[in-house]
């Protein structure tokens, strides 16, 4: 479904990632972990389209389209969904009215009719059960003045309502309490199916105890530098990132 | 720069749709303005002697006036003496229905979206349709005078209504109150009239499409709604144009007197040509609207939505003389490619317990200029006045600029002013985040430019809103960063 092959970006003349490698099948869950500015954000950036991150080598063929020909708008049509860590607020504009936007624009691309406002509430209820949110956040504006978590839950509500054939989650378990995560894992799993497929970034090993991964891999200064199945994250959890940072200081000695 | 400054910028380059012109022969003065033009506008529409003579103190006055230069605009020197000041669509005698009306204006009003044939039978909306100087068709007249309402031209009022225009005419705006208003009053061609009966609710919208057509022609609309007391009343006005390289003059007075208890609500919709990528052309859109709140409780709630014109220079606002009375501002100013907008209100508290709301979102693309000018006063007696004012700028793109400038007086120690202003760019982030979902550039500004101006949008009538809604969208296609 998504193959990355030596991709390269640099954002402001920097270089941020240098040389990655992965490949995503349909049905499997991928976690990304790794320290603190190793990248993680910016290789799902770059997978969105964002502008301002230049690809200088490298390719990325999605559902077997050159990912990196198509417009952001574009490569969310062909079903690639990110989950922001830091999800945007959107004054005035009405979560339902931007979410049925996106979903017609979305289904049309698909060559489905568009959804009326009434079929559009009959979608939207069931999925609000599947993230247990109150239906009057649909009233709201999209994010504005949202908590963290509700933010991070909503961002959960507009992909099981999106629908995507690949499904990136940028840290969406940073600030969540609990039960939330509980709600938040639930709902992937319930998503989750053997034409789908999801990254998931996250600095907790808590998280894949949940949404247990088909593969785990550490990115390191923008590169992977190691994958494992969820076994990996244990050992990350009581080790932490030391022993990945001293193996990757030695090979750049040698 | 990045594809969505460069979308924002094609989305800015956007043609002016209604760029055509009608052919219709027009009865037209020569250019020029002097009391023998002002003798021949009023003899042309048979006005009785009082209203000649009204105009011509008029037009003394303002000889001596100098045009004010205190707005944060720049443009060339208007020549006065080479305007057109008069120009009627043929046929002389205003048509009974709308079977009569020359096709060729309905075509064009089809072409702007008016159909007045549907509108007649939809929405119970009332069309007093302005081409030019004169009205072409008005609709549900019977109905609204079974209530006792009157609405109607300008210069029918003046016929048929001499008493009713005698005692309100320059009571709110006077003739000389400044130069372009005493301009208008000299050489106003037509209007609308709108009377409401004591305790009389109208019934549906009220509506004028004011549209500048023949070339060379300044377009002076006069305007004066009396709403009598405990009635309720709603105008709309909506203005389009077509395309010119001339800079047209239009100086417009909308006069409002609300007596006690008694509701006007006045919504524009202002779509004039507003010259092209370059800043060629356009409309100068000088206007002077005023309200009276003379009664108890009387209210008066302006609600403007501004996309057009070369200039807008315009500060509807609200005298509010009676104890209690409300007066109300909302408005959405949006300026793009070289347009210039300095625009606000003036609320003055004259009565006890007066209140006043001020909401203006200004709107800045390509290298468009907006300025929000608001003037809140409170004199001596208005005890327990209140005021709130909220003003918001949005930038688009980094070539624009926002202005606020507040001019706050208050006389009684009881008053209450609030003063909140914000100013805030289109983000990258917000645009890339309604990407990501799937909504294109243009759809991501549209919405996040309607989600800024939803508080003012909530005001218009609903029909009315959608319409904005779509214009603020066509008025900003290829601008976004
Ligand atoms: N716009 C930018 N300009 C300059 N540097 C940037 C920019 N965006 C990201 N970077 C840098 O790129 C590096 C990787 O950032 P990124 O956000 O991808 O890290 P991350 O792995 O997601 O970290 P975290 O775990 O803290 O979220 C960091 O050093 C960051 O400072
Ligand atoms: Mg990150």
């Amino acid at each position: 479904m998504l193959s990355i092959k030596n991709l390269h970006a640099a954002v402001a003349g920097n270089e941020i990632l240098k040389g990655i490698d992965l490949e995503v099948k349909a049905g499997q869950v991928h976690a990304i972990m790794g320290p603190n500015g190793s990248g993680k954000s910016t290789l799902a950036a770059v997978l969105a389209g964002r502008e301002e991150f230049e690809v200088t080598r490298g390719t990325v063929s999605f559902a077997g389209k050159d990912l990196l020909g198509l417009a952001p708008e574009e490569r969310a049509r062909e079903g690639l969904f990110l989950a922001f860590q830091y999800p945007v607020e959107i004054p005035g504009v009405n979560s339902s009215y931007f979410l049925r936007t996106a979903l017609n624009e979305i289904r049309q691309h698909r060559g489905l009719e568009k959804v009326s406002a009434m079929e559009f509430l009959k979608i939207i209820r069931e999925k609000l059960q599947l993230v247990e949110m109150d239906e009057k956040f649909l009233k709201r504006s999209v994010n504005e003045g949202f908590s963290g978590g509700e933010k991070k839950r909503n961002e959960i509500l507009q992909m099981a309502t999106l629908e995507p054939r690949l499904a990136v989650l940028d840290e969406t378990d940073s600030g969540l309490d609990i039960d939330a995560l509980k709600i938040v894992a639930n709902g992937v799993n319930k998503l989750r199916s053997k034409d789908n497929a999801f990254i998931v970034v996250t600095h907790y090993q808590r998280l894949l105890n949940y949404i247990i991964p088909d593969f785990v891999h550490v990115l390191y200064q923008g590169k992977i530098v190691k994958s494992g199945d969820k076994e990996l994250a244990l050992h990350l959890e009581d080790y932490g990132y030391d022993w990945i940072k001293e193996e990757n200081s030695r090979s750049e000695r040698w | 720069m990045t594809e969505e400054m460069e979308t924002l910028h094609e989305f800015t380059n956007q043609e002016y749709k209604y760029g055509f012109v009608t052919d219709i022969e027009s009865d037209t003065l020569p250019k020029g303005l002097n009391e023998d033009i002002i003798r021949a506008i009023s003899a042309k529409k048979a006005e009785p002697d009082w209203m000649l003579q009204w105009r011509l103190t008029a037009f003394r006055n303002w000889s001596k006036m100098e045009e004010p230069t205190w707005a944060n605009v720049k443009f060339n020197p208007i020549d006065y003496q080479d305007i057109v000041y008069y120009a009627a669509p043929k046929k002389s005698d205003g048509p009974k229905s709308l079977d009569e009306v020359d096709p060729a204006i309905l075509e064009m009003y089809n072409k702007l979206g008016i159909p007045l044939h549907e509108q007649e039978v939809l929405a119970g909306v009332a069309v007093d349709a302005v081409l030019d100087s004169v009205s072409v068709a008005t609709t549900f007249k019977e109905k609204l005078s079974d209530l006792g309402i009157i609405f109607c031209s300008f210069s029918e009022a003046v016929r048929e209504h001499p008493e009713l225009v005698k005692k309100y005419l320059g009571s709110v705006v006077p003739p000389g109150d400044n130069f372009f208003a005493a301009l208008n009053s000299a050489v106003f061609s037509d209007g609308s009239f709108v009377y409401v009966p004591k305790g009389v609710r109208c019934p549906m919208e009220l509506s004028t499409y004011f549209r500048i057509n023949a070339q060379f022609t300044g377009q002076f609309e006069r305007t004066l709604i009396i709403a009598e007391e405990g009635s309720y009343v709603s105008y709309l006005e909506g203005c389009t144009a077509p395309m010119r390289d001339e800079n047209q003059l239009h100086a417009a007075v909308v006069e409002l007197v609300a007596h006690d208890n008694a509701t006007i609500k006045y919504s524009t919709v202002q779509n004039w040509y507003p010259g092209d990528k370059e800043g060629k052309g356009g409309i100068y859109n000088f206007v002077t609207k005023r309200g009276l709140c003379k009664g108890v409780g009387a209210k008066i709630s302006w609600t403007q939505v501004e996309t057009g014109s070369a200039i807008t220079w315009k500060y509807p606002g609200c005298v509010l003389q009676g104890d209690h009375s409300v007066g109300e501002f909302y408005s959405v100013a949006l300026t793009n490619n070289y347009q210039q907008a300095d625009t606000g209100t003036k609320m003055i508290h004259i009565g006890k317990n007066t209140s006043s709301t001020i909401v203006s979102k200004g709107i800045s693309a390509g290298f468009g200029q907006n300025s929000y000018r608001g003037q809140v006063k409170i004199l001596k007696n208005a005890t327990n006045a209140r005021n709130f004012s909220q003003c918001d700028s949005l930038l688009i793109g980094d070539k624009c600029g926002a202005h606020t400038f507040p001019y706050i007086e208050v006389k009684n120690s009881t008053g209450q002013v609030e003063h909140e202003a914000t100013t805030s760019k289109i983000g990258e982030d917000q645009i890339f985040y309604l990407n990501q979902r799937g909504i294109s550039t243009e759809d991501a500004v549209s919405m996040i430019v309607n989600g800024f101006c939803k508080e003012v949008l909530a005001e218009l009538p609903m029909e009315f809103a959608v319409e904005a809604q779509k214009l603020l969208g066509v008025s900003l296609e290829g601008s976004v960063g």
